[in-house]
């Protein structure tokens, strides 16, 4: 077994970059996961841990040309008082509400619930019916350099992402909404706090006469990855969303995830809750 | 033999310095290698608040933090409350209303109570149950503790406590 061999904490992106090409990092950042699986044993701290707190380029959330740029870093705390996202993406409010508690919110950065990419992950949910881009820094020859990865093709499995073992999530990236973008997200969970989500369900498109186009619909808790949802998206596509639409866009939802038995819930109840629950958001955009 | 690492932080108001394994939480760091024990082990994981402190002015859960992470960072645990005014009406309050019973739930109660006092003065009863949602009591059944805090939160308010 391989012991941890080296403990460091960059003050700047380039440097963690400088770090991170042994491809032996595991990267630390509010820990509200690391702590908890590397103590369970079931998740191993490579030969350096890098905590990546004091990097000034993970920070803050900002708008930067046409999108708003979120740092790995910003805490669930912070997002839930960014004026910004009050007032162009409201939809994230939503997943904070019900995260966690107030403490584990003050800690756990949207970073971290990216890259521990649970399928019940809150976060992910609403970032993907945003369409959201990870951006991601390593150093392959040299010198620094970003690529962009639309979020929906970044989780791979429970766990698992596309992100190389040389490479940093430094922030996730939003085009800003225009002014008809309508975007919800409902959890669903046996108690209000400290749950994980049994399901949860995020709608987002533009809103016109009653119908919603440029449909995202995604799912969380219900496959191996919060997973887009293209079939209920195409049933949604473009139609007024009276009871007969609305009926049949919930059965396709029911049809399209594929759940599992776990403590929290049966895959039968869970798919249950996803067309129950659909319908009830369906009805909810019929009337706004 | 795991990896050590040499921090320095401020502690209750002083400076401090400590030897800590890497992979240690700050919990069993202000337990077992600086010796304050009033910060609690309930789960060690998350779910129920009694390791509860204030870092650089926010409240964590000290089981989900690594004790290196503590380097450079201002940390007040429940011992540090002891010389805090606000505090002080705080543990008054949770005396008087009951809000006690076998008393392993208190400190990280008082300390995510206080942070809430200090972020959210204008709580209600029902901001308040929602503040201490990641504490959990087995004895008192929450409403002395949900009084304790909105009373201090009036005398604020009034003026009556600082
Ligand atoms: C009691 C409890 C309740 C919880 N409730 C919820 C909940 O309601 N909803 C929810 O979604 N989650 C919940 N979580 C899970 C967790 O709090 C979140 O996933 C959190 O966002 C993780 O962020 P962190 O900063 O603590 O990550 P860390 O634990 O520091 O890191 C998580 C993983 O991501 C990697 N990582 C972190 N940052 C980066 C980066 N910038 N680049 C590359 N890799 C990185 C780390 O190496 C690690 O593998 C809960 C956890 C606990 C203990
Ligand atoms: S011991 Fe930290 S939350 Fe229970
Ligand atoms: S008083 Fe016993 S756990 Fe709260």
């Amino acid at each position: 077994m391989t012991e941890i061999e080296q403990y460091v904490a960059p003050s700047s992106l380039e440097q963690a970059a400088e770090y991170l090409r042994s491809g032996e990092v595991t990267i630390l950042a509010g820990g509200t996961d690391l702590m908890p699986q590397s103590q369970g044993g079931r998740l191993k701290i490579k030969r350096t841990l890098m905590n990546i707190h004091h990097i000034p380029e993970l920070k803050g959330i900002a708008i930067d040309g046409g999108e708003i740029r979120i740092g790995a870093l910003a805490t669930i705390t912070e997002i839930m008082e960014s004026d910004l996202i009050k007032k162009h993406l409201p939809i994230l409010l939503e997943a904070c509400d019900h995260f966690a508690s107030d403490q584990i919110r003050n800690a756990a950065t949207l970073g971290g619930n990216v890259c521990n990419a649970s399928p019940a992950g809150d976060m992910l949910v609403p970032l993907l019916v945003l369409d959201a881009e990870v951006e991601l820094a390593s150093k392959p020859n040299g010198s620094l350099s970003r690529r962009r990865m639309p979020l929906a093709e970044f989780f791979v499995g429970p766990g698992k992402t596309r992100r190389g073992p040389t490479e940093l999530l430094a922030g996730l990236r939003i085009a800003l909404p225009p002014a008809n973008h309508y975007a919800r997200f409902f959890k669903f969970g046996t108690r209000p706090a400290l749950d994980i989500s049994t399901i949860s369900i995020g709608i987002a498109g533009m809103l016109k006469n009653g119908a919603l186009s440029q449909v995202r619909v995604a799912f969380g808790a219900v496959a191996p990855v919060p997973m887009r949802a293209p079939r209920t998206e195409q049933a949604l596509e473009g139609k007024r969303l009276d009871a007969a639409v609305i009926d049949a866009v919930a059965d396709v939802a029911r049809n399209e995830v594929t759940p599992i038995d776990d403590i929290r819930a049966t895959a039968w109840y869970r798919k249950e809750l996803i067309h129950n629950i659909t319908k009830r958001m369906l009805a909810h955009v019929a009337q706004s | 033999m795991s990896l050590n690492h040499d921090i320095e932080f401020t502690l209750n108001g002083v400076t401090r310095r400590a030897t800590v394994r890497v992979n240690m939480s700050a919990l069993d760091m202000l337990r077992e290698v600086i010796g304050l024990t009033g910060t609690k082990y309930g789960c060690g994981e998350g779910e129920c608040g009694a390791c509860t402190i204030l870092v650089d002015g926010l409240s964590l859960n000290s089981c989900l933090m690594f004790a290196v992470d503590c380097h450079g960072r201002d940390v007040v645990t429940i011992e540090g409350l002891a010389a805090d005014a606000r505090a002080d009406a705080l543990r008054a309050a949770f005396v008087e209303h009951g809000a006690v019973q076998c008393g392993y739930c208190t400190p990280g109660m008082v300390m995510q109570a206080s942070h809430l006092i200090a972020t959210h003065p204008d709580a209600d009863a029902e901001a308040i149950k929602r503040g201490i949602e990641g504490n959990l009591c087995r004895c008192t059944g929450y409403k002395k503790i949900v009084d304790a805090i909105a009373s201090v939160n009036s005398a604020v308010k009034q003026g009556a406590t600082p």
